[in-house]
């Protein structure tokens, strides 16, 4: 009998891939979003508002939709979140302006936020109009590091308030995780390069593609070239799992496997396993594991150490998972990766529990489980080696991340960030939001003369 | 189980619900259809001469709101647009097929009296129970002297109901228009000229909305409007008013009332019964539904009835009328305020912002620990419930009674009244 690849390109035909990963979640039809926004109470002090990273005024825009003021609803989203339309796609709702809406109280039940937030920012971006205007140009000119939300974020606002930013991204393609992370069905169409267009077209903001920190920029230089620098490099590192085999062919990066996912333009040419195992308990293995599923592997698990609630994931993700067909072992940690012939065969998992002191154990009872890909996705971590100055002046990490305080600024004079390479949640929506507030702090100390 | 016989204008029905004259009741195979869904009653869409009118395209136009569909309605289409001998055929063959439902025909003719004298004769010949004259019509027909033209002259109304009473044996109903400044006006004439009861509201001159793309009216037909006759659900508390006026009406005493007007439900029903009217007369509700909406009238009804120890209609119509007042007579030292229940409150913040910006700024928007909370402030309270309406729970806001500790007084008694009444005329 021949033995079946463990790995193979193309296992579905071609109308199932464009099936799997089409998107996940269809936008409001016109009268569906005139329904959800009659459930929208417009409340007073309203907690949604205080949920949103961005603060936007959620049952404002609301209000707009069920009047048919849609453009008026889109400028309400995007003076707040400039990418309100990918927010609306990947925000987790369930556990930010959807968890506070009062309708849970009522009925269990919260305004769909998020779907009418697309359903109002799609109309906008459809229609190619620009709602935003910039300020009197200022001459002041800011080097971002990084196009994705935060840098993006940041540039906008900065453009918005007349000022010039130049943006250096390492890829090709701006974005960020955006258009190399997410996952395909939940952004696809290339909505992520439309929204990068919208954000240009307002104007003074240059994006220099394939220009990384430390490569073919320093910070030296730009703190040297530009008025103020942001930056917005995002977690370039992934975590090792630390284990034997890791080196083997068929463990592989998640969040490189992701990015190879999101750019190939024939997703019949990625190799995917038949048993595919993902480990960790974030975003990035959900995406993985759904996506590997999609792909067409038979059996996709994902084994994370801990308990379900511990997980980064939100429950919502948990069971997205489960329904794509993903089974999810937790309390259990991986202890070798197992090769035959040179082809990965196994994972070898140990079950961990909690100790007396609330500290994760291994119990010493292993398990294995059959496996021809292995995906480790137990997080990112910055780079911080392009950061580093040869100045007497020290960018001051905290935790493993660029320590900022509440405007994001730095400890270096004149130098901000924001998005995932600085402390706080590492989502999209928050990026923006640190991008936003480093952009009025920038603003502020430019016109305040101390540059 | 309550028995749900209701006799109006002396026309004996199953129940209360009948539909009004109008397209549900306009041909046998949609009153057919309307008996066996269980309706007691129907006044046939209004009988003309013959000519018939001819209608114009797009007849109707709603109002929606937030979402509810046609909480208003209107219509431009006038009286039935099929020959007269058709409609008399049909109607005598429903009434022959369905003898204990109420069979009333909608009639209007020009106002000569030889014209009203030949048209009831023949209605006679078809066994109907009776003819309810449409004085009420606000568009289209009043422009031609005939529905509301008559009715808002209340001579004209006495002449014409005085004209049919003696022409006819068939118990003679006057439907009456709101388009009015004071209802009792063709209520008072319609009793005068021996009418055997009244019904009302006929539907209210209105536009319902402007279409903003071809600046027109709705219903547009070809680039213009004109105002048509609002009724459904928004017209109730105009017709509920209307209804209480002549139900307290010492001149009006002992003529029957048939309520119409936003009438969608057995609550709604029970509301215009307890105001005085003997039976009611759906058709928006139909329009929209369907007749199957008469079995939960017919089935709540009765429930209630059951629930409150009411036999039959006859123990709560008019049970409400005596509790309907002039503003000079109500109590004025009695008291109540909001109460919050903040256990079902869920922090919508409705009620304070709209005490806040419009009302009487006595609800406090504090944070406790973080959380929010809306607490009523007593003192500043006066009662106004706008809080208790504009909350979305239901039974967290309640307005409680104070003691104030003060005899009851009404304004013309009340020492606060400079033009009060002396003690000695006190009551």
């Amino acid at each position: 009998m021949k033995r079946n690849a463990a790995i193979a390109a193309g296992r579905l035909q071609p109308p199932e891939y464009v099936k799997n990963f089409d998107e996940a979640k269809p936008p409001l039809e016109p009268h569906q979003a005139l329904v959800d926004a009659g459930r929208c109470l417009f409340c007073y002090d309203a907690p949604c508002i205080e949920a949103c990273p961005t603060g936007i005024d959620i049952p404002s825009f609301i209000r707009k939709i069920g009047t048919g003021n849609l453009k008026g609803a889109a400028v309400d989203i995007l003076s707040e979140n400039i990418m309100g339309g990918m927010c609306a796609r990947v925000c987790p709702t369930e556990v930010l302006c959807e968890q506070a809406c009062v309708r849970n109280a009522s009925e269990g039940k919260p305004v769909r936020i998020g779907l009418l937030q697309r359903h109002a920012t799609d109309w906008l971006l459809s229609r190619g109009a620009q709602p935003f205007r910039r300020a009197a140009a200022s001459g002041k000119r800011i080097g971002v590091v990084g196009a994705g939300p935060a840098g993006l974020s940041c540039a906008h606002r900065l453009a918005m308030l007349g000022h010039d930013s130049v943006v250096f991204e390492a890829r090709l393609k701006a974005a960020g995780l955006n258009e190399h992370g997410v996952a395909a069905y939940k952004t696809p169409h290339g909505f992520a390069q439309r929204e990068v267009d919208f954000i240009l077209a307002l104007g003074g903001i240059e994006v220099r593609a394939g220009r990384a920190l430390g490569r073919e920029v320093t910070l030296q230089e730009l703190r040297r070239d530009f008025d103020a620098v942001f930056l917005g490099v995002g977690l370039a590192g992934t975590k090792t799992l630390g284990v034997p085999g890791e080196a083997l062919s068929g463990v592989e990066d998640a969040v490189a496997y992701i990015e190879r996912l999101r750019q190939t333009p024939d997703l019949a040419t990625l190799a995917v396993g038949r048993r595919v195992v993902a480990i960790g308990g974030g975003n990035t293995a959900i995406d993985i594991a759904v996506q590997a599923k999609r792909l067409g592997a038979e059996d996709v698990t994902i084994v994370y150490r801990r308990g379900s609630d511990a997980m980064s994931a939100t429950g919502h993700e948990q069971e997205f998972a489960q329904t794509n067909g993903v089974r999810i072992k937790h309390w259990a940690q991986p202890v070798r990766l197992v090769a035959e012939a040179g082809q990965l065969i196994a994972a070898e998992f140990e079950y961990t529990r909690l100790d007396t002191t609330g500290r994760l154990v291994g119990t010493g009872e292993v398990f294995s489980l059959e496996a021809d890909q292995v995906f480790k996705a137990i997080g990112q971590v910055l780079v911080a080696d392009p950061l580093r100055s040869s100045d007497r002046q020290v960018l001051e990490m905290q935790g493993g991340k660029i320590a900022v305080d509440a405007e994001r600024h730095t400890s270096l004079p004149g130098v901000w960030a924001g998005g995932d390479c600085t402390a706080g949640a590492d989502l999209t929506v928050q990026a923006v939001q640190d991008g936003k507030v480093a952009a009025h702090a920038i603003d502020r100390w430019l016109r305040a003369g101390a540059r | 189980m309550a028995d749900l016989t209701s006799t109006f204008a002396g026309i004996k029905s199953p129940n209360p619900f009948w539909l009004a004259s109008a397209p549900p009741t306009d041909k046998a195979y949609n009153v057919e259809r309307a008996f066996n869904a269980g309706w007691g009653g129907v006044v046939w869409k209004t009988l003309g001469e013959d000519p018939p009118i001819v209608n114009v395209s797009s007849r109707y136009g709603g109002l929606d709101i937030n979402g509810q569909r046609m909480a208003g309605f209107t219509n431009i289409e006038l009286i039935t647009d099929r020959p007269l001998e058709v409609n008399l055929r049909e109607i005598a063959q429903v009434k022959r097929n369905w003898p204990d439902r109420a069979l009333v025909v909608s009639l209007m003719v020009p106002c000569e009296e030889q014209s009203w004298k030949r048209i009831l004769a023949q209605v006679e010949d078809t066994g109907a129970d009776g003819v309810e004259l449409n004085f009420g019509c606000p568009h289209g027909m009043s422009e031609r002297g005939m529905g509301s033209a008559v009715g808002q002259v209340p001579d004209y109304v006495e002449m014409v109901t005085r004209w049919c009473k003696e022409h006819t044996r068939m118990p003679v109903i006057v439907k009456l228009t709101p388009n009015v400044t004071n209802i009792l006006g063709p209520a008072r004439a319609a009793q005068r000229g021996d009418a055997d009861g009244v019904s009302l509201i006929n539907t209210v001159s209105s536009i319902i909305s402007v279409d903003l793309d071809r600046m027109a009216p709705t219903p547009t037909v070809d680039g213009k409007g004109t105002h048509g006759g609002y009724c459904g659900p928004a017209v109730k508390p105009i017709a509920l008013h209307m209804v209480a006026e002549i139900a307290r009406d010492p001149e009006c005493t002992g003529l029957p009332l048939s309520g119409i007007g936003g009438v969608a439900t057995w609550r709604d029903a029970a509301e215009f019964m307890a105001l005085g009217a003997s039976t009611v007369q759906v058709c928006t509700a139909a329009m929209h539904y369907g007749f199957k909406i008469v079995d939960d009238m017919i089935d709540g009804l009765s429930n209630w009835m059951d629930d409150k120890g009411y036999a039959s209609p006859r123990d709560f119509v008019g049970k409400a009328v005596p509790n309907v007042t002039d503003w000079q007579y109500l109590n004025m030292n009695y008291k109540i305020i909001a109460r919050i229940d903040q256990r079902s409150c869920i922090q919508c913040g409705l009620c304070h912002i709209a005490c806040e910006d419009t009302a009487h700024q006595a609800i406090a928007a504090l944070r406790v620990d973080g959380k929010r909370r809306y607490d009523v402030i007593d003192a500043e309270c006066v009662g106004c419930n706008l809080c208790y309406h504009v909350c979305p729970v239901p039974g967290c806001i309640s307005m409680v009674e104070v003691d104030t500790g003060q005899a009851a007084v009404d304004w013309n008694h009340d020492p606060r009244n400079p033009r009060r009444l002396p003690v000695s005329e006190q009551g």
